[in-house]
């Protein structure tokens, strides 16, 4: 389970995978309601809890809602900008059971980092919380979501989280929902630097073995067939966001007709097993061909459902990412399209510091 | 030759717990982004991983108690951890 404790963050990533449309501190969950959820999500059999935002250490109460996490015997895992949380903090939050912390660095170039996380000073800041998290003596991941600009840098990535002290590094491809769909044109390699990244990573994972363990997401355009999106809808987790709407996925919002229980209404139990959401697009009944008689439709799901209406205006089309989809041609266009824009859009920053040049 | 050295004094990595399901019964190994079923041997296995027995004393008390051949055990013990190890989930 991903809960969304906040969508404040003080970075403004161009890839960000909050909606465009962020909610509000004064409608965020309160601590109490946090905690009852942690419950109900053990007890339905969750067993990992990523703490994610925005920042999460936005929440004054992180230390309160780890501690009740660890309590209902979840796995909990802070996905973190390393923003905002010093060593006294860190050490509380350890105490309060905290098992692994997530970093992200956006390159490894101080002054590109800073222009892509929109905050002066963050790359260094980072630098210095991953000594702390070592300090303290948890696990630490990097996680490093990768585009135009930093593609070709994977390997120095690679050895900043070696020398960050990480046990794994997260190399992922843009997603394209949300900011990131915003920004594909600047965001979005080539397909020779794709190609070169996957011959890149086969020889990291040599090279590193033992040392670090690299996951490595696949650039979803590129592909021949479609992710399966978060395991296949309503299978095997689920999103809260700040203000306690219950999600399949975290980009499901963009979905319209949708109808999304909150946990302030139900039980998480409740919108698991009978919210309409959730049953929209469980197993493959909702499907239409070429998905309904693929051979591979236990295996992908069809793809993603938000992927499939932002290109081919339909979710229960296949994911036009397939090379089976009759829109298919739209996606291997954007792929071949060689694009200049070096601009991003970010949130809450206005476009003219955006558009530096 | 195991995989492992018999001096060893294998253990958990930190943020790596072996949990039981109190859902779905059975054991988990609970990692970073990863969850592995345990089996009834691999249990056994890691619950005496607690960094102060040796992989020799781990080996000979699973071949005590289950009446096996303490080889085979040695082999298929020393396999997982290695597997682990390379996953950075043990600390050898």
């Amino acid at each position: 389970m991903l809960a969304e404790l906040t969508h404040r963050c003080p970075l403004a990533c161009p890839y960000c995978s909050n909606p465009l449309d962020l909610d509000k501190r004064e409608e965020e969950l309160d601590t109490e309601t946090w905690l009852r959820v942690f419950q109900e999500a053990a007890a339905l059999g969750v067993l990992h809890l990523h703490l994610s935002g925005g920042e999460p250490a936005s929440r004054r109460d992180l230390e309160d809602l780890i501690a009740g996490a660890a309590q209902a015997g979840l796995y909990t895992n802070l996905i973190t900008s390393g923003i905002g949380i010093d060593r006294a903090r860190l050490d509380r939050l350890a105490s309060a059971g905290l098992d692994h912390v997530q970093l992200s660095i956006q390159d490894t170039d101080e002054d590109e980092a800073d222009r892509v996380s929109g905050y002066s000073g963050s790359h260094r800041r980072k630098r210095a919380f991953a000594d702390a998290v070592n300090q303290v003596g948890l696990p630490l991941t990097i996680n490093v979501v990768l585009h135009r600009g930093n593609i070709a840098r994977m390997r120095d990535l690679t050895a900043e989280a070696i020398e960050l002290g990480a046990r794994r590094i997260e190399l992922a491809h843009t997603q394209y929902y949300g900011w990131g769909l915003t920004n594909r044109a600047a965001l979005m390699p080539s397909r020779d630097a794709v190609e070169e990244a996957r011959r890149t990573v086969a020889g990291l994972r040599e090279e590193t073995a033992g040392s670090i363990v690299i996951d490595y997401v696949l650039p979803d355009y590129f592909a021949r067939y479609p992710k399966p999106c978060v395991n296949g809808w309503g299978r095997q987790s689920l999103n809260v966001t700040p203000r306690g709407r219950v999600l399949p996925c975290h980009a499901a919002e963009s979905i319209p007709g949708l109808d999304f229980w909150n946990v302030a209404d139900h039980s998480i139990a409740d919108i698991w097993r009978d919210s309409p959401s959730f049953s929209a697009f469980r197993g493959t009944d909702w499907m239409q061909e070429p998905c309904r008689s693929c051979a591979r439709k236990d295996i992908d799901f069809g793809g993603c459902r938000c992927q499939a209406l932002a290109l081919t205006g339909d979710p229960r089309n296949a994911d036009p990412v397939c090379v089976l989809s009759p829109h298919h041609e739209t996606v291997a266009a954007l792929v071949e399209q060689s694009s200049t824009e070096q601009g991003f859009v970010m949130r809450g920053r206005s476009p003219a510091k955006a558009h530096p040049s | 030759m195991s995989a492992v050295p018999a001096d060893a004094r294998p253990r958990l990595a930190r943020g790596v717990k072996l949990a039981e399901d109190r859902v779905r019964g059975g054991w988990n190994v609970l990692a970073p982004e990863r969850v592995l079923k345990a089996n009834a041997t691999t249990v056994e296995i890691l619950k005496l991983c607690d960094g102060e027995r040796t992989f020799h004393e781990i080996v000979d008390e699973l071949a005590a108690r289950f009446s096996a051949d303490p080889v085979r055990i040695e082999t298929d013990a020393g396999a997982l951890l290695a597997d682990l190890r390379a996953k950075r989930m043990v600390e050898l």
